[in-house]
């Protein structure tokens, strides 16, 4: 904790690298991290690396933090932003965050420059869960969908789970996270828009094939309304379970505010669930595509 | 250390923070210690189950943040068999919000939420995106005298009542609450707000409308605490803006018991505490011992009123 400056205009009691944590039976913390890297991937995406108090480091796949921003342009950035972690190292005591800079909290979050603090909160949300029957996954996604999906990946590998990624992209020069799918040891598949291959119909075929080769006890997307629609139908034709990350406009992030309510279809009927909480992650099956 | 309770009624807030109906909910323990609070502020409940509002229900203004959530809920018999609960495991007194769109149907859902966990009723007849004779009856003087008369008729729980920024003349509306029966008052809830998008030219909230919510509201929701205070007898909760321990302090001097925080704890998840613990340092500092030698001690009556001194002073 730090003294607090009377003439600041918010207050804050966020958990700082080594900082005894007052509230141990804590599930989220509010954490000040220190911003190692912030570097371009290609044209479009930046990678962040925060070192953080320990506690931050119990993220797990698909679930995210809420960052806030520093404004882009003088301006209040007055809302957190949801955001999926991307890695974290435990040994490093290091949280990662990949985005693609567009809006104004992201842009904001473009201008951190190693040395700068940078407020988080989380891990919130319930994450991708992987059943121990499972031998082989097929985890599909595009654009900074793929960030989403990258832990799940690690987390694959580290359980033994053989991984198949189709990295779906406008073109070669914005590929997500490849390197990192490589060397996880996930056999990746890139198909895109400038050569046809990310066409759904391409992609049916990509998945029939892994479906005839038994690789596919689950499936897993993120970021594409059309993937989702792809996966459902062929989940549904084979029998095969996944899951979905979703998005929505967060407040809170606890479940309390419910700003971030989506549509799902449970037994046969339309519900609302709140993203934050009951999700990101959800039964592929139970997403409405937007 | 500063003593930091306050008295609403019957009812004693070990700190006078506390959050705002709807910013809030137990889901928080994950992050902070429920039991530090002053009390704790439930979500506004109608008789019905209730969707809510379409999407979206936030956005973001150069101003502050506009909101419209539709009060969605499971509706009161799902409230009071699961919901309260959920609160009763803290030991803050429990204060439970309540709407509804018509005045019968508000009495009989307040005598309902009457039960043992709860402390204090919270009749929310302030949203902003409701009619004045439909649910936001805060807009009129008769209508809140009405509303809190049949209320007060069917519940002898502590009975706080949450005004609308938007209404006219707050201070004859709180008058009307006060004769009506309420033990405090909460001012305010949020000011009906517009954003139109220029890329697409459609309004950015789902509902249309939303409430206004922003520390530039401090100003004048302070005003209002203000002007009320000097009106009425009974304690008086200020919400609006509340972002560190001097705007507790602020409120406080305008006249208010406590004060309720939305927006701070979504920029802060942990800011309620942090709060808390800068306004027992804040007091510490100055020697003050008993946090309420603050209310309504703004020293306004030996103002300078000759514009000649007053403009000779230093700075
Ligand atoms: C997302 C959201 C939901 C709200 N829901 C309710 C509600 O259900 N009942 C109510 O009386 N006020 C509701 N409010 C208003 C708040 O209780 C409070 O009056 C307002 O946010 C101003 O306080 P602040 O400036 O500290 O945020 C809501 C506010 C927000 C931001
Ligand atoms: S962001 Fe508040 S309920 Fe999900």
């Amino acid at each position: 904790m730090t003294t607090p400056d009377p003439n600041e205009n918010y207050t804050d009691a966020a958990l700082r690298i080594g900082d005894v944590d007052p509230y141990p039976q804590r599930l989220v913390g509010e954490f000040i991290g220190i911003v190692t890297r912030n570097d371009w991937v290609n044209d479009e995406y930046k990678h962040v690396v925060l070192k953080v108090h320990e506690h931050a480091t119990k993220a797990y796949a698909g679930q995210m933090f809420h960052l806030l921003c520093p404004s882009p342009d003088g301006a209040e950035v007055w809302m957190r932003r949801p955001m999926s972690v991307y890695r974290v190292d435990k040994t490093a005591g290091e949280v990662e965050f990949l985005y693609k800079s567009e809006g104004r909290g992201t842009r904001g979050m473009a201008t951190l420059q190693p040395g700068d603090e940078f407020n988080i909160a989380g891990p919130l949300g319930v994450g991708f869960k992987l059943q121990p029957s499972w031998k082989n996954i097929v985890v599909l996604g595009r654009g900074v969908g793929l960030a989403t999906l990258a832990p799940l990946s690690q987390l694959a590998a580290e359980n033994g789970v053989g991984v198949t990624a189709i990295l779906s992209a406008r073109h070669e020069g914005v590929v997500m996270s490849k390197e990192l799918f490589d060397d996880l040891g996930a056999h990746t598949i890139t198909v895109l828009d400038s050569d046809g291959s990310s066409d759904v119909e391409n992609v049916e075929r990509i998945l029939e094939t892994l479906i005839a080769q038994g690789k596919t006890d689950a499936f897993f997307t993120c970021g594409s309304n059309r993937l989702l629609k792809l996966m459902q139908r062929l989940g549904k034709k084979h029998g095969i379970p996944g899951q979905v990350a979703m998005e929505q406009i967060m407040v809170c992030g606890f479940g309390a505010c419910y700003v971030c309510v989506r549509t799902f279809e449970v037994d046969g009927k339309r519900v609302l669930k709140r993203v934050c909480r009951d999700g990101p992650v959800f039964n592929m099956q139970e997403a409405v595509g937007w | 250390m500063v003593d930091l309770t306050v008295k609403i009624g019957d009812i004693t807030l070990q700190n006078p923070v506390q959050p705002a109906s709807g910013a809030f909910s137990w889901e928080y323990n994950d992050v902070i210690d429920l039991n530090r609070l002053g009390a704790l502020v439930a979500k506004t409940i109608c008789r019905e189950p209730r969707l809510g509002n379409p999407t979206p229900r936030m956005a973001e203004t150069e101003a502050g943040i506009i909101q419209s959530i539709g009060l969605p809920g499971k509706g009161i018999e799902y409230f009071v068999e699961h919901i309260v609960p959920e609160y009763a495991r803290f030991t803050p007194p429990l204060v439970v919000s309540v709407s509804s769109e018509s005045i019968e149907d508000f009495a009989a859902l307040a005598e309902e939420l009457s039960v043992p966990d709860v402390d204090v009723i919270e009749a929310n007849i302030s949203c902003p995106t409701r009619n004045a004779t439909g649910g936001n009856f805060a807009m009129h003087e008769d209508y809140t005298r009405d509303c809190i008369t049949a209320i007060r008729a069917k519940t002898r729980k502590p009975l706080w009542v949450k005004l609308s920024p938007n209404a006219g003349d707050i201070v004859s509306i709180a008058r009307a609450a006060e004769d009506a029966g309420a033990d405090a008052l909460v001012i305010a809830n949020t000011f009906l707000s517009l954003k139109i998008r220029t890329d697409n030219f459609r309004p950015a909230l789902g509902n249309k409308f939303g409430g206004l919510v922003s520390p530039a509201l401090k100003p004048i929701v302070l005003r209002m605490v203000y002007q009320v205070a000097k009106a009425v007898k009974i304690p008086i909760i200020g919400i609006g803006g509340v972002t560190k321990a001097e705007d507790v302090v602020e409120y406080m001097l305008a006249g208010a018991t406590a004060v309720g925080i939305g927006y701070a704890g979504f920029r802060n998840p942990t800011a309620l505490i942090s709060i808390i613990d800068d306004l027992a340092a804040w007091c510490d500092e100055r020697g003050i011992k008993k946090v309420t030698e603050l209310i309504g001690a703004v020293r306004d009556q030996d103002m300078e009123m000759d514009t000649l001194n007053a403009a000779s002073a230093g700075v």
